[in-house]
């Protein structure tokens, strides 16, 4: 099987997608011709591929970005459209949150909006808060998105090409700390269907859900938990809206323990979400209080010292299933 | 300028009907319990939608804005499907879902009304840039106000437009109001228009009361977009006749300012000149105007006896 980092990954479902479907057309800041030269980013080569007809280098204008997207998809093409980074996502925000969320609910289901707005998210680079601040739990927020993230390069092909395929503006967020980690990815092609999570691991003590570039400390920190005979079972959650919560519930009744794992911000992080599901239809299953492990409240620093302690790693995950076990 | 009759006879037709439709909502809307939320009308600015969609033909797209329905009527939207839409009922042309602020009316290619201002820009350039992509012969349109032109999103979309030559028409109804404020307290621009210079695309002032002026405008910039030359940003001066919606005291403008525009009403002189070309005469107009009377009784009629929709339907057209 070949091995891809998650960029690449992404790289080969909009091929096999702009391959498939004429519709389909990508735009952004650098999605073309970019300031990065590097085979391991989402949209090398494309320009190459396709032409500057549906790989579309746009001014710095992250409104008109998404006002593209929200246009052109009710045209009926699939504009698969570039934020750089997620804290820009408020410059495009009210074409996302009052517009491709909100205009087919208006029109009364007479109009789609098969729009996927493409984010590069995620803390580790040492670029500070104003390029590093997840921002998830604010789409899921809005009825009328689909949200979406990816842990794995597998998962981010599959993903995607659904996502594109959707009728729905699905946001699309790609943690880059799985850019450049090569992993297997499925050679013939697939679609991962949204709204459904996955089980990384099998286990019998503790359900541990996550996402994105949390999957990789969880899976960590419950072979080291292992060794001590205590068995966590990773729930991979991929699409946070809509929410699989069978699979949540079905897992935690299992194992009777809940942690959940995020590196975004704890106050109003998704984390909740998941929490008062759990308390609402499945406190008969739970032996232990559950527990949040997340990014502390702040803005994510720019020192590696500092930023080390914002993200969530395994010895915080460790010491939390201790806690509850 | 050398319009034909038959167009100058839709122009003064769709401005009737918006202004009988826009006049029976003056009342309607006092009415307790009648019409739910605001409710915002286009007395005095229908020459600009009614100059605009004559130039268009049914293929090309319109985005407009929270002051619509002259928009939407002069684009061919069902007056029944508007005002059951307004009044919130089920069989309105979005289930009760828009109200009169957002009326999307897809079927006739004005498949968005947004009452974000300045929003109506990225998205005309999306719709516009769908038609080029597509190599469809149409253009799209896209109606805002004076106070739209002062967010940032007017700027993006207008950069965007004009370096990619996309297929759109801004048109700014400038009625020298954005809520409270006079034209002059937003802007040192004195003319909207001249905005259009910073990216390098035609700049138009038309007089906004002007009909056939407004529709030749339009028809030209038209032409230029389906040419592959690119957007025009078209001004076109009128009036905010009532307030900003008609739980609007207007104490801010000044009485004699209203009525010196009142006189100078679209709707009069357009027939006037109609009548003195002799292109229609005084009887066929008083028809035009019984006419629109009754499918604005006959629209009022339908919205009242249209049920709403049943509560559980709030939870319906979320997502595909």
């Amino acid at each position: 099987m070949q091995k891809l980092g998650m960029g690449q990954a992404v790289n080969q479902a909009l091929k096999e997608e702009m391959q498939r479907d004429p519709n389909v057309f990508i735009a952004g800041e650098g999605v073309g011709v970019s300031i990065h030269v590097n085979p391991m980013f989402p949209t090398h080569g494309l320009l190459e591929e396709f032409g500057p007809g549906r790989v579309k280098d746009t001014p710095v204008s992250e409104a008109a970005i998404a006002g593209l997207a929200v246009g052109a998809a009710e045209a009926g093409l699939k504009p698969v459209v570039e934020i750089m980074f997620n804290p820009f996502f408020t410059l495009a925000s009210d074409m996302i949150v009052n517009h491709a969320a909100k205009l087919r609910y208006l029109s009364g289901g007479k109009s789609s909006f098969p729009l996927v707005v493409r984010i590069k998210s995620g803390a580790g680079f040492g670029a500070g808060c104003q390029h590093s601040h997840n921002l998830e739990a604010w789409t899921a927020h809005c009825p009328g998105l689909k949200v979406v993230m990816p842990a794995t390069a597998a998962d981010a092909k599959g993903l995607l090409k659904s996502a594109i395929r959707d009728d729905n503006p699905v946001i699309f967020i790609e943690h880059m700390g799985l850019y450049f980690a090569p992993m297997p990815v499925p050679e013939q092609e697939y679609l991962t269907p949204l709204g459904q999570a996955d089980i990384k691991r099998q286990g019998r003590d503790l359900t541990v859900v996550t996402w994105s570039g949390m999957l990789g400390v969880a899976m960590g920190a419950a072979e080291k938990l292992s060794q001590e005979g205590i068995e966590m079972e990773i729930v991979d959650l991929r699409t946070l809206t809509p929410l699989d919560r069978e699979t949540i519930l079905t897992s935690v009744e299992k194992t009777g323990r809940l942690i959940v794992l995020h590196e975004a911000t704890r106050t109003g992080g998704f984390g909740g979400e998941i929490a008062a599901v759990v308390m609402e239809e499945g406190f008969r299953y739970l032996k232990a209080p559950l527990r949040r492990v997340t990014g502390p409240d702040i803005p994510v620093p720019a020192s590696p010292p500092l930023e080390k302690f914002y993200i969530p790693d395994q010895n915080d995950l460790i010491k939390a299933a201790r806690e509850i076990m | 300028m050398n319009i034909p009759r038959k167009k100058q006879q839709e122009m003064l037709w769709t401005m009737i009907l918006s202004r009988k439709f826009s006049d029976s909502l003056v009342e309607l809307c006092r009415i307790e319990g009648k019409i739910p939320g605001m409710m915002i009308l286009s007395t005095g600015q229908e020459a600009v939608g009614s100059g605009v969609c004559a130039a268009l033909k049914q293929d090309d797209v319109i985005i407009t804005n929270h002051r619509s329905h002259h928009h939407l009527l002069a684009k061919g939207a069902d007056p029944k499907g508007l005002m059951a839409e307004i009044f919130c009922k089920k069989t309105g042309c979005n289930k009760g879902k828009s109200g009169t602020l957002h009326l999307t009316v897809p079927e006739v290619n004005a498949p968005c009304t947004t009452t974000v201002v300045g929003a109506t820009l990225p998205i005309a350039v999306g719709r516009a840039f769908a038609q080029q992509y597509t190599q469809e012969q149409a253009v799209t349109v896209c109606f805002f106000g004076d106070g739209a032109a002062d967010e940032g999103s007017f700027h993006e979309a207008l950069n965007l437009a004009a370096l990619w030559q996309l297929p759109v028409i801004f048109v700014c109804e400038n009625n020298l109001y954005a809520g409270a404020q006079r034209y002059e307290e937003h802007t040192r621009v004195k003319d909207m228009a001249e905005r259009a210079r910073a990216y390098d695309m035609p700049g138009i002032i038309v007089d906004g009361n002007d009909a056939p002026a407004v529709y030749q405008a339009a028809l030209e910039a038209r032409q230029r977009a389906l040419d592959g030359q690119g957007p025009t940003l078209m001004e076109c001066k009128t009036y905010r006749c009532r307030g900003h919606g008609e739980q609007d005291p207007q104490h801010y403008q000044p009485r004699d300012e209203i009525r010196a525009w009142q006189e100078k009403c679209p709707i009069p002189r357009l027939s006037n000149m109609l009548i003195a070309s002799g292109i229609i005469n005084s009887a066929e107009l008083q028809e035009m105007e019984s006419m629109a009377e009754s499918i604005v009784q006959e629209a009022v009629r339908f919205a009242e006896e249209s049920p709403y929709p049943e509560p559980r339907e709030a939870l319906e057209d979320v997502y595909v």
